[in-house]
C-alpha cells in the first residue's frame, strides 16, 4: 500500500471517526484513500483555522483526540492560531499537514513553509515523518502524546513523496517514547500532607481548574467537596465541573470573577489547586494575591507547579487519581466518618454568604433603553437549559456567557480561555455538534467576532452541522471599548465597526446567504419568543442577531495589574479594599 | 545569580538542538555555554548546558526541558564532585623575539602547540573555564590573532553513570 494508505488506515485504527480539513497540493495523496473510508468522516471547511477550533471543539465537548487536516504551506500555516489556542488550553488535537516532497525541503519550493519549526513553540509535540514506514507509529505516538499527561496539540507533518512511497502497514505499532513519561499516580506521602492541611484550614478553597474537566474528575470533586463543606470556586475553563447550583459553589475567580469567589481566595487561609495553573488572569497581581494561603497544588503538569505562586504541598498526578485518594485521607483524618470530624466552617461561610448576598452578580438595564446583552445571554441559558453546549468567542460576550449561563454538567463550555481567541465561537460549535450531535449547540458570539469565522456556517449547512449562534451585536469590539471607557478617556480608537450604524453587514441576510436561518431581535419583549424559534429550527443553523445596547459593561473587575483586593463590584465600587 | 551546569541526554534525532535552544529563549534564559556530542548509545546524545540562574528558576527551567519530548533525562553537576573541562584554540604572535616566552607560559599551563609559522603559534589548551581565562591573560600581551573556544563538557566523579538504567537501556 502508499503511505497515504498507511495514514488513513493508521487513523481509522487509532478510533479517529472526523476529520476537519481542506485538501491542497501535498496532501492531495492522503485525500484519495480517505475517499473510500467508511470510518473517518471529513469535514470539508472553508478555511483551515475553522478546522483547527472545529477539532478542539469536538475534542472538549467529547474527551476524544480532535483531528484536523490541511496542505503545506498556508494551509499549514493557517492552522496556527487553533494550534497555539490549543496549547494553551491542554486541548487534545492532531493536526496533520502535508509537506513539499523530501527532496524539495528546504529549496524554498512552492507551498513550502517549516511548519514543525513554526509550531515548535505552540505544540506539545511534532513530527517530520521522513519514512513511510514509520507512518502508523508516528500516528499512533501523536495520539498518545496529545491525550494522556497534560493533554495538548501534536503535529504530524508527512512530505508527499512519503505519502507516494510504497510501504507496509501493521498495527499496533511499538511506541518508542523515552522521554515521555508522565505522572498520574500521585504521591502518597503528598495527599496525606493535603489532607492534614485541609482538615485543618479554618478559611479554606477549593480552586478548580479545567485540568479537573480533562481528567473527568467532576464526580469525585463534588464527594470531596461535600465530604469537606469547603467552598469551591471555578475557573473559567473549568465552568461546568462543578454544578453552579450547589450551594458550595462560589461561581469564577478572577479578573471578572465574582466578589464572592475571588473574596474567598483572598481571605483565605488554605487554597487547593485542582488542576488550575495560578494564571495572571485569576491571580491578579500575584504578589498581593491570596496573601495569607497555604498552596496546596495538584496538576498532571509538573512545570506548573510553583511556577507562579510557591506551592506548600506539591502533588504531581492525574487529578481523578488525587481527588480520589485525597477524599480518601481526608476521611481518615476525619476520624473514618462521613462528616463527624470535619473541621467547623460556620465562620467562614457566614463571612462568604454575607459577600455573596450583597455583591451578587447582576447587571443593569442600558439607560438609553437598548437591550442588555445580559439579559439576552441570561434568557439563552435559561430556555436552552444545562444540557445544552454552549462555546463563546472572546470578549465582553464570553465573560456573560461564562457568568450568566448557569453551567451544572462538564464539557458544556467550551471558550477559548489561555489564548483569547477572537472567532473561536462558531468552529468550536462546529466541531462540538458533530461530537455531539443529540445535543443543542449554541455559540455565543460577539459582533467582532462572529465577522473572523462566520464562513464556517457555510460548512454547518451544508455538513449537517445545525448550530445555534447568538451575535451579541453590539457594533463594537466591546471589550476593548470598554477598556477605553475605563482607561483610556473614553476615547474610543478604532472600535466602532460600523454593524449598528451602517446594518454592514446585515447578519440576517449574511446569515440567509450561508443557507442558515436569519432571525434579529431588539427588544427585550422578543427575547424569549425569538430564542424559543431558534430551539425549534434543526433542519440548518440558526443566526440570531440580537441588537443589544453598546454601553453595556462586564462586571465585576480586577483591572489589570492590581491586586484582586481591588476587585470592582461596580465601577468605583470595591468591597474588599474600601472595608480594610 | 548562580551558575549551574546540567547535563541533558535527548533521543538522537534531527531538530532536537533547536527545541531545547529554542526553549532557553522562549522562556527567557541565557545559555552561557553548549556543547553537543554523542553517547555510548547510538541513539541518544548528550548536551551539557550551562546557565546562569538563580535556584528557583532553575527549577522551572529543568521542568519545562523535561516536558519536551526527547529529553530523556537532566543531571545537574555539581562542579566539586564532576570533571569539567572546555577546549581553547588561540592563535598567538610570537616572532623570534617572544617565542621562547611564549612557550614558557605553553608549558607552565600543560598546553601544548599544535602548529607554528614564523610570526604565530597554535596553542592547544584544556581545563575549566578558569585555566583557560588565565591562560590567555597570560598570553594577551602577545596578541591574540585568532580564538575559538568550546562550551563545557562535564562528567561527574565515581563509578556511576547518569546513560545507565532505564529508561536508556531498552
Amino acid at each position: 500500500m502508499t503511505g497515504a494508505q498507511s495514514l488513513v488506515r493508521s487513523l481509522e485504527s487509532v478510533g479517529v471517526e472526523v476529520v476537519f480539513g481542506i485538501p491542497g497540493g501535498t496532501i492531495l495523496p492522503a485525500y484519495d484513500p480517505l475517499l473510500d473510508s467508511t470510518k473517518v468522516r471529513h469535514v470539508l471547511v472553508r478555511h483551515e483555522q475553522g478546522a483547527g477550533h472545529a477539532a478542539t471543539g469536538y475534542a472538549q465537548a467529547t474527551g476524544r483526540v480532535g483531528v484536523c487536516m490541511a496542505t503545506s504551506g498556508p494551509g499549514a500555516t493557517n492552522l496556527v492560531t487553533p494550534l497555539a489556542d490549543a496549547n494553551m488550553d491542554s486541548v487534545p488535537v492532531v493536526a496533520i499537514t502535508g509537506q513539499q516532497s523530501r527532496a524539495l525541503i528546504g529549496t524554498d519550493a512552492f507551498q513550502e513553509a517549516d511548519i514543525c519549526g513554526i509550531t515548535l513553540p505552540i505544540t506539545k509535540h511534532n513530527f517530520l515523518v521522513t519514512d513511510p514506514a514509520e507512518i502508523p507509529k508516528t500516528i499512533a505516538e501523536a495520539f498518545h502524546l496529545a491525550a494522556t499527561g497534560r493533554p495538548g496539540p501534536v503535529l504530524v507533518d508527512i512530505p508527499k513523496d512519503v505519502l507516494q512511497e510504497t510501504t507496509s502497514f501493521s498495527w499496533p505499532p511499538e511506541l518508542r517514547l523515552p522521554g515521555y513519561r508522565p505522572t498520574t499516580r500521585p504521591h502518597g506521602k503528598q495527599v496525606r500532607e493535603a489532607a492534614k492541611l485541609i482538615a485543618g484550614a479554618r478559611r479554606p478553597v477549593f480552586y478548580v481548574g479545567g485540568g479537573v474537566l480533562k481528567a473527568e474528575a467532576s464526580a469525585e470533586l463534588r464527594a470531596l467537596a461535600e465530604l469537606t463543606g469547603i467552598p469551591v470556586v471555578t475557573t473559567l475553563m473549568a465552568r461546568g465541573a462543578f454544578p453552579d447550583s450547589h450551594r458550595q459553589h462560589l461561581g469564577m475567580p478572577g479578573m471578572h470573577g465574582s466578589v464572592a469567589a475571588v473574596a474567598a481566595m483572598q481571605k483565605a487561609d488554605l487554597l487547593v489547586a485542582l488542576g488550575a495553573r495560578f494564571d495572571d488572569r485569576v491571580t491578579g497581581q500575584l504578589s498581593s494575591f491570596a496573601p495569607d494561603a497555604r498552596i496546596v497544588h495538584a496538576d498532571i503538569d509538573p512545570a506548573e507547579i510553583s511556577k507562579n505562586r510557591r506551592a506548600d504541598v506539591p502533588i504531581v498526578g492525574d487529578c481523578k487519581e488525587i481527588i480520589t485518594e485525597l477524599t480518601a485521607a481526608v476521611r481518615t483524618e476525619h476520624g473514618g466518618g462521613d462528616d463527624g470530624g470535619r473541621t467547623d466552617l460556620t465562620a467562614w461561610w457566614q463571612q462568604l454568604d454575607g459577600l455573596r448576598e450583597t455583591f451578587p452578580l447582576g447587571y443593569e438595564w442600558p439607560s438609553d433603553g437598548a437591550l442588555s446583552p445580559q439579559y439576552v445571554i441570561e434568557r439563552i441559558g435559561a430556555i436552552a437549559g444545562p444540557e445544552a453546549v454552549y462555546t463563546a468567542g472572546v470578549g465582553q460576550h464570553q465573560m456573560w456567557a461564562a457568568q450568566f449561563i448557569s453551567y451544572e454538567n462538564p464539557c458544556t463550555w467550551i471558550n477559548s480561555g489561555g489564548l483569547g481567541t477572537m472567532g473561536f465561537a462558531v468552529p468550536a460549535a462546529m466541531g462540538a455538534k458533530f461530537g455531539q450531535p443529540d445535543k443543542v449547540v449554541w455559540a455565543i458570539d460577539g459582533d467582532g467576532c462572529f465577522q473572523m469565522t462566520n464562513q464556517e456556517l457555510a460548512t454547518c449547512a451544508i455538513e449537517g452541522a445545525p448550530i445555534k449562534v447568538a451575535v451579541i451585536n453590539n457594533g463594537n469590539l466591546g471589550m476593548v471599548r470598554q477598556w477605553q471607557n475605563l482607561f483610556y478617556s473614553e476615547r474610543y480608537s478604532q472600535t466602532d465597526l460600523g454593524t449598528h450604524k451602517h446594518r454592514i453587514p446585515d447578519f440576517t441576510l449574511l446569515a440567509e446567504a450561508l443557507g442558515c436561518a436569519g432571525l434579529r431581535c431588539e427588544s427585550k419583549e422578543d427575547v424569549d419568543t425569538v430564542i424559543q424559534r431558534a430551539m425549534e429550527i434543526n433542519d440548518r443553523p440558526v443566526v440570531i442577531d440580537f441588537v443589544v445596547g453598546k454601553d453595556a459593561q462586564v462586571w465585576p473587575m480586577v483591572a489589570a495589574g492590581t491586586g484582586n483586593d481591588e476587585i470592582m463590584a461596580a465601577r468605583g465600587i470595591r468591597p474588599l479594599f474600601d472595608e480594610d | 545569580m548562580s551558575t549551574h551546569t546540567l547535563s541533558v541526554l535527548v533521543e538522537n534525532k534531527p531538530g532536537v538542538l533547536a527545541r531545547v535552544a529554542g526553549l532557553f529563549s522562549r522562556r527567557g534564559f541565557n545559555i552561557e555555554s553548549l556543547a553537543v556530542g554523542p553517547t555510548e548509545h547510538a541513539d541518544v546524545s548528550r548536551m551539557t548546558i550551562v546557565v546562569a540562574v538563580d535556584e528557583l528558576p532553575l527549577e522551572q527551567v529543568t521542568k519545562q526541558l523535561n516536558k519536551l519530548v526527547n529529553v530523556i533525562k537532566i543531571v545537574e553537576l555539581d562542579p566539586a564532585v564532576s570533571v569539567q573541562r572546555e577546549l581553547l584554540l588561540v592563535k598567538v604572535r610570537a616572532d623570534a623575539t617572544v617565542r621562547t616566552q611564549v612557550l614558557e607560559t605553553v608549558q607552565l599551563f600543560r598546553a601544548k602547540v599544535v602548529d607554528v609559522s614564523p610570526e604565530a603559534l597554535t596553542v592547544e589548551a584544556t581545563g575549566t573555564a578558569d585555566k583557560l581565562e588565565a591562560l590567555l591573560r597570560m598570553l594577551e600581551p602577545y596578541g591574540v590573532r585568532e580564538m575559538v573556544q568550546s562550551g563545557m563538557v562535564a562528567v561527574g566523579r565515581g563509578p556511576r553513570s547518569i546513560t545507565a538504567g532505564p529508561p536508556l537501556r531498552n
